[in-house]
């Protein structure tokens, strides 16, 4: 009845802690159930140390400084105190040493000091204190045994994410207004998807190139946080680094493109813009969650509108290739959501945003950082605890990817779904397979990554060469398009599977390229769809004798694609070759030889379209090509000038991401017990 | 434990509702002239009556026994209390403009059997109240037969209508033989324990030889699968929701469901002990029997709905499926230790996610009904044009009941899976799997009323429809709560979680000896 009560207690105290999200900043922590340590323990007849830590919460002014903390020994044997250090260890934040043996009633203190640097606020957990007390290591979630309950200062408080993320959605909620004709829908689609394409230049040219792991913050920059759900200790945790800073950039891009690729839609203008905005918060929330369990809600916020906008507005066979997309992408998801739980289940304590300790936590980087790989929990199912969880997020994200044999979703939904949601689809929506992996089971799981590497890199091949050859297959210029998509997916793989700094910095370029080039890419299946109404590569020919400037970007985007140095495509592949060569050498031979295929297909389809004779007994009246409109030209440039610009410079993509990648690659190398063999690090 | 004078005041509530249930018939019989809305407003001025009284009486933390210990008034109960009178009155505001039930035969006895109808209703939400607070074998077998027999009844209301009439037989014929097995189960456990009292039964049988207990609760279980729908005691419910009248329909899913696993919290959590056997054969073998019951209930629920082409068939698979997802939780609880709180958290959680998304649900068809459409698949296509915000409140519900973020369905299903892979092990995993892979399948019939809705075009020259002021209001209530509950869910678990504190593990444990 005792131990009720006191539980009782435990849940009136978080139901009270759950409505404080907009708690000022460096606010001491509300001591929780101070009674619950008193209870336990009372029993003991053996000798047993007993620690306690005095105070409970230590705060820190702006301007950083010394704390102290006394650690007492309140129990009646000798208390070892094996060594102190600062949950989430940052150069920021120093606990001074101690190792010491404490007699009853003994104490010692320690002093945590903060540097600020100015530039970022900092938080950190708590103190960790590692001693020969039984029942603080069992107990590690109990705050009155072990822990110093506090945070300094916390991170600095960022809206630019959240702004990015909600933006769209207040758009579509907007446009929904009864009072707004569905003419008018486009416009502030257009208006709705700006501000984040507007925040993300912004956020270009103030990202920190220099910030990584070790300048504190777990490398996370822009950082908005608050508890959200304090029963599961769930919490609104949105930041980014070098893994994400690209893709948010890339979907803000990408989106605001495929709102201008939307114009020609004309059936429920309102319906159609609305999902569109949607699925943009989803892709962005997605890239921007830190938090496991938020990560999880906006991954499967994207399916709905996903299935409408290829259901609705899309071709003949809509509704086969959207219950299809919608059927694949929950089936692997579903069993991320088991891995989750058990990730989550099975990590260790910490404490909130606001505080408050926690037994478990949904925080992707404490899961990463804190649990060392999660090597020490016993097998499930007969399998590696590890292997098997690795496996279970891997599903899930090997569908978006889409690898082989998940792929199969893919060709349907791109040659049913609009222009614009292809290119969504290619652009940004494959990359949060890639990003997912890096992300999650990289960081998270690296033992198992380890595992599992020579896997990925064997199927990432198998894209690259399957990917191709249907491609060469391919009858209707988008299927062919979007296999290429499966080919150039592969890269990705290779590339992250061969642990060294190239290999991931080639990923990163091929899934930001990739984005870009096969934006242009459907955005021109779609320029001639919508003239022709057809894609059939073999009743087009001599197209550039007709349309020019169209015949230009097409030559200029196919090049890109199949990997033409001078243009972005040939960077990422050429990292990635370099990258996984001194790891897998036959499997980078096999996969280099992917390129020559890949220059095969793009230049025959471009020579069956674009060069030749003109197809008179198809299509007899010129007139209905006629060459690019202003605003197809529109959403063309933008990506063709990146394309361009990277393709001589990469260095803006490379500088963003690569302390990120570094950290990752140190993670994997210190979790697994070896750096990587190749990490050399060519970039600066 | 309270006599039978001092119980009286914990019996507030069932005592109002019983006066209403009277109030409802001689009512009609002094005024002589039946009126739908007279029945209602009694019936729910009535239940908010039984609101206040539950609230006012609320236990905290306490646990009183009743009347020599038949029945328990504690946090659970009270809880459930609410959650039946949230679903009846819902249920019977909605019922109000349900052209096939009450008003079942049209025309000039329009309202004619409303006292009866609201009264049948209530008369069941008292059997629901007896179930989830029977803490006596006796008690559990009494209140199951009241809220089963007032379900014939209500299920063959539609008395001219031949497919109601059969569902009503149907009905009456599994669940006699259901009865029966499970009073025989339940004699078995008598014999072993000598006393119907559930505690005095955990006590006895813990010791007694597994093979008996395990038979005398498969036996029970017949009783109790029954009511929830679980396999292989689910073949009465395709037809009885089917050919009952809509709202019953939507009552049945809902109520009685819950009311079952309430009462199967009560059983396995306060009846049966968690390890059975003696010395070193001692074992538990509820997960795994339930686990497999589960499986088996949630596989076939949504196969079977895959081909259903009519609405009501389709969802009264859907609920057996989630009746398989409420056993998962069940399978979890029954593992003991910290597992028993946490299974039963979830399947309250559930539950509470499951009201506003299947009464939603089943609302959207009585309105769809009630504007002159079909139940079949066939009749909604195009339903996105023809009636928008009931066609989104369905989408809503769907999405919802397919369990995917970020409707409530998902904080159901994901409390569910915690509890699952908390306890660990192969049996918990391994279903969790099977748990998930079920809810990707039934995302596939679900769809199929997304897809008629929105993605094909409604039939040449229909027009739109018109819906109901009450039934606009009940499906909009319902989907509030469905859309937002992510976004803050603590304060409803939290009070769940206080509802159930009584079921957190006691000191009692058994140290074995070591071997050499």
């Amino acid at each position: 009845m005792k131990r009720t009560s006191v539980l009782f207690a435990f849940l009136c105290a978080s139901a009270l802690a759950s409505a404080d999200e907009a708690k000022p900043a460096a606010a001491p922590v509300a001591a929780v159930a101070p009674a619950a340590a008193a209870d336990f323990g009372s029993a003991n007849i053996a000798l047993s140390p007993r620690l306690s830590v005095s105070p409970k919460s230590i705060e820190f002014p702006e301007s950083g400084g010394d704390q102290t903390v006394t650690i007492t020994n309140d129990g009646n044997a000798p208390l070892e105190v094996k060594r102190v250090s600062v949950v989430q260890e940052q150069p920021v934040f120093l606990a001074s040493d101690l190792t010491k043996t404490l007699q009853p009633n003994e104490s010692a203190s320690v002093t945590v000091t903060y540097k600020p640097d100015g530039k970022h606020k900092q938080s950190f957990g708590g103190l960790q204190i590692y001693s020969n007390d039984l029942h603080a290591a069992e107990n590690p979630h109990d705050p009155a045994s072990a822990h110093v309950t506090g945070v300094g200062l916390r991170a600095g408080t960022s809206w630019l994410l959240t702004a990015m993320i909600f933006f769209p959605l207040i758009g579509a909620a907007i446009l929904l207004l009864p009072f707004f004709k569905p003419e008018h829908a486009k416009w502030i689609a257009l208006a709705a998807a700006s501000v984040p394409m507007g925040l993300a230049v912004y956020l270009y040219t103030v990202y920190d190139r220099t910030f990584a792991f070790a300048s504190g913050n777990a490398g996370l920059q822009f950082i908005h946080r608050a508890v959200w759900i304090p029963s599961f200790n769930v919490e609104y945790y949105v930041g980014i680094d070098g893994l994400s800073v690209t893709m948010v950039i890339l979907t803000a891009l990408v989106s605001l493109i495929a709102i201008g690729a939307s114009w020609s839609i004309s059936k429920q203008l309102k319906g159609y813009f609305a999902l569109f905005l949607l699925l943009e918060t989803g892709m962005m929330g997605t890239f921007c969650s830190i938090d496991f369990f938020l990560f999880y809600v906006f991954w499967e916020l994207m399916l709905l509108p996903m299935y409408f906008l290829i259901g609705i507005w899309g071709g003949p066979r809509k509704e086969y290739a959207a219950i299809k997309f919608f059927l694949y992408t929950l089936a692997g998801s579903v069993l991320m959501l088991l891995a989750i739980i058990a990730l989550y289940y099975n990590s260790s304590a910490t404490v909130l945003a606001d505080g408050t300790p926690a037994k478990h936590t949904f925080d992707i980087m404490k899961l990463a950082y804190l649990n060392n790989g999660f090597t020490h929990i016993p097998p499930l199912l007969g399998i590696e605890f590890t292997k098997l969880v690795w496996v279970g997020l891997f599903i899930g994200f090997a569908i978006k990817i889409p690898m082989f044999p998940f792929h199969t979703w893919l060709p349907d939904a791109h040659v049913e779904a609009p222009t614009a949601i292809s290119v969504i689809l290619a652009g940004v929506l494959l990359k949060m397979g890639t990003y997912g992996i890096m992300r999650i089971n990289f960081a998270i799981l690296p033992t198992a990554t380890e595992w599992a590497g020579f896997a990925m890199a064997t199927f990432g091949t198998i894209n690259i060469l399957y990917g191709a050859f249907c491609a060469f297959a391919q009858k209707d210029l988008k299927k062919l398009v979007a296999y290429s998509s499966v080919s150039h997916m592969g890269y990705c793989l290779v590339g992250m599977a061969a642990f060294t700094q190239n290999g991931f910095n080639g990923a990163m370029m091929q899934m930001f390229n990739h984005g870009t080039i096969t934006s242009m890419l459907f955005i021109l299946v779609g320029v001639i769809y919508d003239r022709a109404h057809t894609r059939e590569i073999d009743k087009f020919g001599g197209m550039a004798t007709q349309m020019p400037r169209y015949a230009a970007f097409f030559g200029f985007a196919f090049m890109a694609s199949l990997g033409l140095p001078g243009l972005s495509g040939f960077i990422g592949e050429a990292l990635v070759f370099l990258g996984a060569f001194p790891t897998y050498k036959i499997i980078t031979i096999l996969a280099a030889t992917g390129v020559i295929f890949t220059a095969a297909y793009h230049l025959w389809a471009l020579q069956r379209i674009q060069l030749g004779k003109w197809n008179d007994a198809q299509w007899k009246d010129k007139t209905i090509f006629p060459d690019l409109t202003m605003r197809e030209t529109l959403t063309l440039v933008p990506m063709a000038a990146i394309v361009l610009l990277l393709g001589f410079y990469p260095m803006p993509i490379l500088q963003m991401i690569g302390p990120g990648l570094n950290d990752l690659l140190n993670h994997w190398g210190h979790v697994t017990g070896h750096l990587a063999a190749g990490s050399l690090a060519v970039m600066p | 434990m309270l006599d039978n004078v001092q119980s009286l005041s914990h019996f507030l509530p069932e005592t109002i509702l019983s006066v209403t249930i009277l109030a409802l018939l001689l009512v009609d019989l002094i005024v002589g002239k039946p009126n739908l809305k007279r029945s209602a407003m009694i019936a729910s001025v009535g239940l908010g009556a039984t609101l206040l009284a539950v609230i006012g009486g609320w236990s905290s933390s306490r646990a009183f026994g009743l009347f020599g210990g038949l029945m328990a008034h504690d946090p659970m109960g009270d809880f459930f209390k609410i959650f039946f009178i949230v679903t009846t009155f819902f249920v019977g505001l909605a019922a109000t403009r349900a052209r096939d039930a009450v008003d079942y035969s049209a025309g000039p006895e329009k309202d004619t059997e409303s006292a009866e109808f609201y009264a049948l209703m209530l008369t069941t939400t008292l059997g629901m109240f007896l179930m989830a607070t029977s803490t006596d074998l006796l008690t559990a077998f009494l209140s199951l037969e009241t809220v089963s027999i007032m379900s014939y009844i209500l299920s063959g209301f539609r008395r001219r209508n031949r497919q109601s009439a059969e569902a009503s037989l149907k009905y009456v014929i599994y669940g006699g033989v259901a009865s029966g097995v499970m009073l025989y189960g339940m004699s078995l456990l008598y014999g072993a324990a000598g006393s119907t009292s559930f505690s005095a039964v955990r006590v006895a049988v813990a010791g007694s030889s597994s093979s008996m207990v395990v038979m005398a609760v498969i036996l029970c279980l017949a009783g109790f699968g029954y009511k929830i729908a679980a396999v292989p005691f689910h073949m009465w419910c395709p037809d009885v929701y089917q050919g009952a009248p809509t709202p019953v329909t939507a009552f049945l899913s809902v109520g009685p469901k819950a009311a079952g696993f309430a009462l199967l919290i009560r059983f396995f959590t306060g009846c049966i002990p968690s390890s059975v056997g003696s010395g070193l054969d001692a074992s538990n073998p509820w997960p795994l029997l339930l686990g497999i019951i589960a499986c088996a209930t949630m596989t076939l629920g949504n196969l079977a709905a895959l081909v259903q082409s009519n609405l009501k068939r389709l969802f009264a698979y859907s609920s057996i499926a989630h009746a398989g997802y409420l056993l998962l939780g069940l399978t979890a609880a029954s593992a003991g230790g910290t597992s028993v709180h946490e299974g039963n958290l979830a399947i309250t959680v559930y539950l509470v996610t499951y009201l506003f998304m299947n009464i939603g649900a089943f609302v959207v068809i009585m309105a769809m009904s009630d504007a002159g459409l079909g139940e079949e698949l066939l009749d909604y296509r195009g339903l996105g044009k023809r009636a928008p915000l009931a066609a989104f409140c369905m989408a809503v519900f769907l999405v919802s009941l397919a369990g995917l973020p970020p409707m409530a369905g998902f904080v159901g299903k994901f409390y569910v899976f915690y509890a699952l892979i908390a306890k660990g092990g192969t049996l918990m995993v391994t279903i969790a799997i099977i748990g998930v892979l079920n809810s990707a399948v039934s995302l596939y019939y679900y769809a199929r009323i997304l897809r008629a809705m929105y993605l094909e075009q409604p039939p040449e020259g229909a027009a739109p429809l018109t819906l109901s002021r009450v039934h606009t209001a009940t499906i909009s209530i319902m989907a509030v709560p469905t859309l937002v509950m992510i976004l803050m869910w603590t304060p409803l678990v939290d009070f769940i979680n206080r509802s159930l504190l009584q079921w957190l593990p006691t000191t009692v444990t058994v140290i074995h000896a070591a071997l050499p």
